[in-house]
């Protein structure tokens, strides 16, 4: 094995790789909720769909979208594989365990979130991204993402799916933003305030923003 | 000291050899002080166990006075018991109330077996300190100490980490049975000092590899380990124990 597969296979490797994908997709969460939140522009999708156009079509933006998809199988793949090896090191478990004594709950839960992320992930794609994606590969012609949104969210049971996901998105953020840093090595006294501020910061605004997108329509606030 | 006033039902982990299933047996103790620490109980159990015929129920203990990190029992759920910052020969009765039941496990990782009852195998630890956790120095007489200037927060943040005794209470707390606050305890001892420089890269290598192997978990930054470590080692040693190996793999001549 190679100095660099070994290094990306060992416990401190995988950490490495979820900490640096984790940190490139709160990056994408960025653009993602910033070109969405156009809709609350109310003038009938023209701004959110001159965004969508450019993020559908610029080369360079396509591009990327490739390291994107990339970005998400390792943060998932790596994270299952932790997962594994993580409950293999302790085969017996105690009978009894305080453990809300010395961590808090959604810190243990990284794979628990990470797996409702998932599961949110698939319906999410299926929704938008994967149809409109093959829909551009057969006929060239993107599909308006606006209407199947109006459409889309006046289900109440997706609309609640969707809440859940940003619910799951929130815990996740609020240990996986700041673990990062701590994983990346980045523990320093005078940055651990503002590492912890704009991680919770990030981790209530993002999901919020997001979850008010189905709520919005689905209210007929946004139409 | 006051007199044995205490009533304390006990729900103790018995096993006989690492082969063995184990299972809780439990006992109750009418003449427990306040003032006793927990191995004194346990001490009181076992007489009260030999007067019966009854296997004395195994456990490790040394210098009783928190610096030696041999006693290690889950206590309550918690690795040395309620109480931050103190091991379970610090731990004493009057922690717990009249009349309270308390549940004693071993730790529960796969790299500590189970030798016995309470006692588990923490040669991992030994295998990983052999690993790389040394400094070699030539024979000779010793320099003179001012010809090695050690600024005083690296000799302070040396000397936390090496406060470390080793107990495994870490790796005990850990969701993931990991040993990171450990390792990372004894690459920053010698990492922050002048003397660890030599080896400092192929340290981090191989002790990260040997922890690697001994089929330790990985760190998700949880905090349990240093929240509930009797000597209080900070996590900010994990976090330099990742820029040390992430460090020594991109530079190291090791390929």
């Amino acid at each position: 094995m190679s100095w660099f597969t070994q290094t990306l296979t060992s416990s401190i490797g995988k950490k490495l790789l979820m900490a640096l994908t984790g940190l490139f997709l709160i990056s994408f969460l960025v653009i993602h909720a910033a070109i969405n939140a156009m809709i609350f522009y109310n003038d009938g999708g023209e701004t959110f769909t001159h965004w969508g156009h450019f993020m559908g079509t610029n080369p360079i933006i396509r591009t990327l979208e490739i390291g994107l998809v990339a970005g998400f199988i390792i943060h998932i793949v790596d994270g299952l594989m932790l997962w594994k090896s993580n409950a293999a090191a302790r085969p017996v478990k105690y009978a009894v365990n305080k453990a809300e004594a010395n961590s808090t709950w959604y810190s243990r839960s990284m794979g628990l979130l990470g797996t409702l992320l998932l599961i949110f992930l698939v319906i999410h794609t299926a929704h938008f991204w994967i149809p409109n994606r093959s829909n551009q590969f057969a006929t060239g012609e993107e599909l308006n993402l606006y209407q199947m949104m109006l459409d889309i969210f006046q289900n109440p049971i997706v609309v609640l799916i969707y809440v859940l996901g940003c619910i799951s998105l929130f815990w996740h953020l609020l240990h996986g933003f700041k673990s990062a840093f701590q994983s990346l090595g980045l523990n320093h006294v005078k940055y651990n305030g503002l590492i912890s501020f704009v991680g919770t910061a990030f981790s209530i605004v993002i999901p919020l923003l997001f979850a008010l997108m189905p709520i919005s329509i689905y209210l007929g606030w946004v139409y | 000291m006051s007199a044995g006033n205490m009533h304390i039902k006990l729900k103790v982990w018995r096993q006989s050899n690492s082969n063995t299933q184990g299972g809780f047996e439990n006992y109750s103790l009418d003449t427990v002080s306040p003032d006793m620490s927990f191995l004194e109980m346990f001490d009181v159990l076992n007489e009260q166990l030999i007067e019966t015929g009854t296997e004395p129920v195994a456990f490790d203990h040394d210098c009783r006075e928190g610096i030696c990190g041999m006693c290690s029992m889950y206590i309550n759920g918690q690795p040395h018991g309620p109480l931050r910052g103190v091991t379970t020969c610090q731990l004493h009765m009057r922690s717990f109330k009249d009349g309270d039941t308390i549940v004693v496990e071993p730790w529960r990782a796969e790299a500590f077996p189970v030798i016995k009852d309470l006692v588990v195998d923490r040669d991992a630890f030994d295998r990983v300190i052999a690993a790389g956790g040394f400094v070699s120095v030539n024979t000779g007489n010793a320099q003179d100490a001012n010809s090695l200037p050690i600024p005083k927060v690296a000799a302070d943040d040396a000397f936390a980490a090496a406060a470390c005794i080793g107990c495994g209470a870490c790796v005990a707390a850990c969701k993931n049975a990991s040993a990171m606050l450990f390792v990372s305890a004894k690459i920053s001892q010698l990492a922050l000092l002048p003397q660890g420089q030599a080896e400092r890269n192929i340290r981090a290598e191989k002790m990260v590899a040997q922890m690697d192997a001994e089929g330790f978990g990985a760190c998700t930054n949880t905090g349990a380990c240093a929240a509930e470590c009797p000597k209080e080692i900070s996590l900010e040693n994990i976090a330099r124990m990742n820029r040390e190996y992430i460090g020594a793999k991109l530079s190291s001549s090791a390929v």
